[in-house]
């Protein structure tokens, strides 16, 4: 069979995610702060491996990454670890069938069920627990 | 109250949009503009519909970026004097805003979609309760329009994913008392570009213009394929 042009969105459609409401904003969070935690792990892995060069050597990158840049960059990697833990369980608990309410006989105006309250607010507790955990990790790092 | 808005289509041949200046009134609804600006100013602007009152599912496309049925949008609620109407993301242009079915009907009839009686059923009626009914008769709403798998964001980037149409649909069966097929339709969605592919993003059910709430029904068939819902 010969390839169809799709006319697919591809990676262009999660760009604009507000259209489709806090549910796709929720989706393509998950999507960076995975790839994001993915890159700091293979760095994680290559920052730790300097010990095996002994303490000269585990200083040197420690001064290294001891920068205002890699702090922030730190506060970033917080936050994506928290939002992609707390909204993490709430799509595995959704994978399972679980709080994405139950059939009804829809009536106009046809509310989705399955994007229900419970789902926003634990969408808004992840990006708030986020941003309090990124403050947190601010005051650590700078002492402020 | 506006009394003209500009239409903008998305050609097909062009790759560009062609602009019409079209007349609208209180109730005038999208798909009213779309064939006022091809009977009176460019007949050539290709479009399917047929019933005009949501029910056939024929003329989805994207209205200002968002799928929707032209028939059931009015232009008042978009509270916009500019409208750009393009075809449905994901699936192949045929012409403008006419877009072919073939790989929706396919994954549609992969799932099985109709009743299979067991043995014990032959000869007698298939007799059920109220809230038998209920578990199911939400998805049974579905009018293939595709908007759900538009919609779609694993749709936009996977090529092999049967899509949120079919994967509800194989939930509507399997949660009917009288169907006898669970275990055929279960290995047909059991796969890496099946049931397992969809990231729970609930566009799909944001866009449903029947309320069938593709959504849940995946994620309850989920759950049940896992054994936390019976």
């Amino acid at each position: 069979m010969e390839p169809r042009d799709e006319n697919r969105e591809g990676l262009g459609g999660m760009a604009n995610p507000g259209r489709y409401g806090i549910e796709r904003v929720a989706y393509w969070l998950m999507r960076l702060s995975g790839l994001g935690l993915l890159a700091y792990f293979i760095g994680h892995i290559y920052e730790t491996s300097s010990i095996l060069r002994g303490e000269v050597g585990w200083d040197e990158l420690m001064e290294l990454t001891s920068t205002t840049e890699l702090h922030i960059m730190l506060v970033i990697v917080i936050g994506m670890c928290v939002f992609h833990t707390v909204n993490g369980i709430r799509v595995m608990l959704g994978h399972g069938g679980v709080g994405v309410g139950r059939p009804t006989r829809p009536d106009y105006p046809y509310t989705p069920a399955s994007q229900n309250a419970r789902h926003k607010i634990a969408i808004y507790s992840a990006i708030v627990l986020s941003a309090i955990a990124m403050v947190y990790g601010s005051t650590v790092l700078f002492g402020v | 109250m506006r009394d003209t808005i500009t239409l903008r289509v998305r050609r097909s041949e062009s790759g560009d949009f062609d602009e019409f200046k079209v007349p609208v009134q209180k109730w005038t609804t999208v798909l009213e503009c779309i064939l006022h600006a091809k009977q009176y100013m460019d007949h050539s602007i290709a479009v399917r519909y047929s019933c005009r009152q949501a029910t056939c599912g024929s003329c989805g496309m994207r209205i200002n970026g968002r799928p929707a049925l032209a028939c059931f949008t009015k232009v008042s609620e978009l509270d916009s004097d500019t409208i750009t109407v393009e075809p449905m993301s994901n699936f192949p242009i045929i012409r403008d805003l006419a877009v072919g079915f073939d790989r929706l009907f396919e994954n549609h009839h992969r799932v099985r979609p109709y009743l299979e009686p067991g043995d014990a059923d032959a000869g007698r009626e298939h007799l059920q309760s109220p809230a038998e009914l209920d578990r199911y008769i939400q998805f049974a709403n579905c009018i293939k329009c595709g908007l759900c798998n538009s919609a779609c964001p694993t749709m936009a980037t996977d090529t092999t994913f049967m899509g949120p149409q079919a994967l509800a649909q194989a939930y509507r069966y399997v949660a009917d008392s009288r169907d006898a097929g669970k275990d055929k339709r279960l290995n047909i969605i059991d796969d890496s570009h099946g049931i397992w592919r969809c990231h729970f993003a609930g566009s799909c059910s944001q866009v449903c213009p029947k309320g069938v709430d593709p959504a849940m029904g995946i994620q309850l068939l989920r759950g049940y394929m896992l054994g936390f819902r019976g």
